[in-house]
């Protein structure tokens, strides 16, 4: 459990994190979503004690992060897949982590196993390839066995397997109970893994909410209608006050209007139709709904008053 | 275990698992021991072409130890490497995971990488003098000889806070090549030419590798206004300035 409270991030007079106030449960895992810049990883080092909020509350399990004993055994994080020494051997630099905070070095071992490096656990990660630093950097996190794991960007530069392995860990950790937070600028994958879902944009607090409701709530239904005649459905269309917009010969995309209804009109005029199909949006249309209307809210679940969402290029995500 | 004993033995493993440590640590020794030896040697060799009054000052043990002007780049760079290695990968923020007691963490690594600094320094010090006095034939002292031993105990113990202020002055500038750049050429270059500058000789002799070398030496310097404790003091203060800034650096600013 992580909760944050009216957390605040400032340098100087530029407000990188705005007043953001949420909460992760565990046994599921938790998308971390925002635009390149939006203030994710900055969040995620203020989460860690690595970088002191301005002005809120961080808790973990009820206590600051720089209060926790043996704190691997409570939170694993990935921040950086290059966060390790080049010089020392991967078994090396996962040992120096262990011994910290008194974790046995069996440990070291099992998570090598567990990321499929024992067979490299010897060799220096300078010659790492992105995808191995990243596998790495998640043996590091599992090291302690903790109920909390974070990780940032983690599918950065990974090939399709790599992809696919980071997201059956993700699911098994939620599945096992633990708190499994997840940031990604990359809605595609965040659809794939993520139960539900935190939203910000430059700095702010847009969504917190279930995946399915987000989706549902940010996207208008549309339907999609094919038929052999076009002149005659737009006529109909037109009629019934629709619009509609065309795709290609035939193609018609209607919003906000009923399959039943377009079914029914369709009959009454006698339009012959070869598709007649509800589509459900998915999460990147949903998410670029969200941030690019960010002014005006339709429900109580968002966060009210965020400026539009773009891109900050003075200060990169790292 | 208790969060220090634990990062004690972290540290520890940072320190022996990465082959600048030795590297560094060897060069330390060797390049303090072959031209402490060579000097020693021109020196016997040149002996005769001394003014009457250079004989009479002359400091057999503390000739032993002039390799240390160069050695003791080897010790910065240990210094430098020790914490530019958390700082050139990013690995600083793993090890703030692990240790957000930032304290806790600072002060294991500065324990025992000083440690190690101070085995090297005194071996290499003890070292240097033997085979420098061996090098010096008839003009050598020994080791019972009045203040000789205190004058070792001073070069190694130079050695080892020379390696010291260096971690703290890293500390500060987060980065082994800023550090580097600015720790080499200030010891290599810029305090000898302050030193013979007649302006500047005054305000040289506080400078902290100036000061260390009164630590090493038996027949006190008579331009310098202070004695091998004196330069000691000096030595302490500058490396208790580093120390204590890498300090506030580290546990001020965002990792």
């Amino acid at each position: 459990m992580i909760e944050l409270a009216g957390v605040t991030k400032r340098y100087g007079r530029k407000v990188v994190v705005d007043d953001l106030t949420f909460s992760i449960r565990a046994g599921c895992v938790t998308g971390f979503l925002g635009p390149n810049g939006a203030g994710k990883s900055t969040t995620m080092r203020m989460m860690l004690g690595l970088d002191r909020t301005t002005s809120g509350r961080i808790l973990i399990d009820g206590q600051p992060y720089a209060r926790l004993k043996e704190p691997l055994r409570h939170v694993g994080a990935l921040l950086d897949a290059r966060a390790m020494h080049g010089g020392r051997s991967a078994y090396q630099n996962l040992r120096c982590l262990a011994l910290s905070n008194d974790i046995p070095l069996s440990r070291v071992d099992e998570v090598l196993e567990q990321v499929g490096l024992a067979s490299v656990a010897q060799k220096r990660p300078k010659g790492f390839s992105l995808g191995m630093g990243q596998r790495l950097g998640i043996a590091a996190a599992l090291l302690g066995d903790p109920e909390i794991v974070m990780l940032d960007e983690p599918v950065n530069g990974l090939d399709p397997e790599g992809i696919h392995w980071i997201r059956t860990l993700m699911k098994r950790l939620a599945a096992e109970g633990r708190t499994v937070f997840v940031s990604s600028h990359l809605m595609s994958e965040m659809a794939l893994t993520a139960d539900h879902l935190v939203v910000i944009g430059r700095g702010r607090l847009l969504a917190d909410t279930g995946m399915r409701e987000f989706i549902d709530l940010n996207s208008r239904p549309s339907v999609r209608i094919r038929t052999p005649e076009p002149e005659k459905l737009r006529d109909v269309l037109a009629a019934a006050g629709i619009t509609a917009t065309e795709n290609g010969t035939g193609t018609f995309e209607v919003a906000d209007v009923p399959t039943e209804r377009l079914g029914e009109l369709a009959l009454e005029h006698r339009v012959l139709l070869h598709e007649l199909s509800p589509r459900h949006a998915s999460l990147e249309e949903a998410f670029i709904a969200l941030t690019g209307e960010a002014a005006e809210y339709r429900t109580g679940t968002l966060a009210a008053g965020a400026a539009p969402v773009v891109p900050e290029t003075s200060r990169t995500e790292s | 275990m208790s969060a220090p004993v634990a990062a004690l033995r972290s540290e520890w493993a940072k320190l022996t698992t990465v082959r600048s440590t030795p590297w560094t640590l060897f060069a330390a020794f060797a390049v303090t021991v072959v031209f402490g030896t060579l000097i020693s040697a021109l020196s016997n060799a040149q002996f005769d072409n001394l003014s009457q009054q250079d004989k009479l000052a002359f400091d057999a043990a503390g000739t032993s130890f002039t390799g240390g002007v160069l050695g003791q780049l080897a010790m910065i760079a240990y210094g430098v490497m020790v914490i530019g290695g958390e700082y050139g990968t990013g690995m600083i923020r793993n090890s703030l995971a692990a240790m957000p007691r930032r304290g806790i963490f600072y002060f294991s690594k500065l324990a025992v990488a000083t440690g190690a600094a101070l085995v090297v320094g005194m071996v290499t010090s003890f070292v240097t003098f033997f085979a420098g006095q061996a090098a010096l034939g008839s003009h050598s002292t020994t080791i019972d000889a009045h203040n000789v031993l205190r004058a070792t105990l001073g070069a190694g113990l130079y050695m080892t806070l020379m390696a010291v202020f260096s971690m703290g002055v890293a500390t500060m500038l987060r980065s082994s090549m800023l550090s580097m750049g600015i720790l080499m050429p200030f010891f290599f270059l810029v305090t000898q030419i302050l030193a013979s500058v007649p302006g500047a000789k005054k305000a040289a002799h506080y400078l902290p590798d100036q000061a260390g070398e009164a630590m090493a030496r038996v027949v006190r310097n008579s331009d310098v206004p202070y004695g091998p404790g004196g330069g000691l003091v000096i030595m302490l203060l500058w490396v208790a300035a580093a120390v204590l800034g890498g300090y506030l650096v580290l546990r001020g600013r965002d990792a």
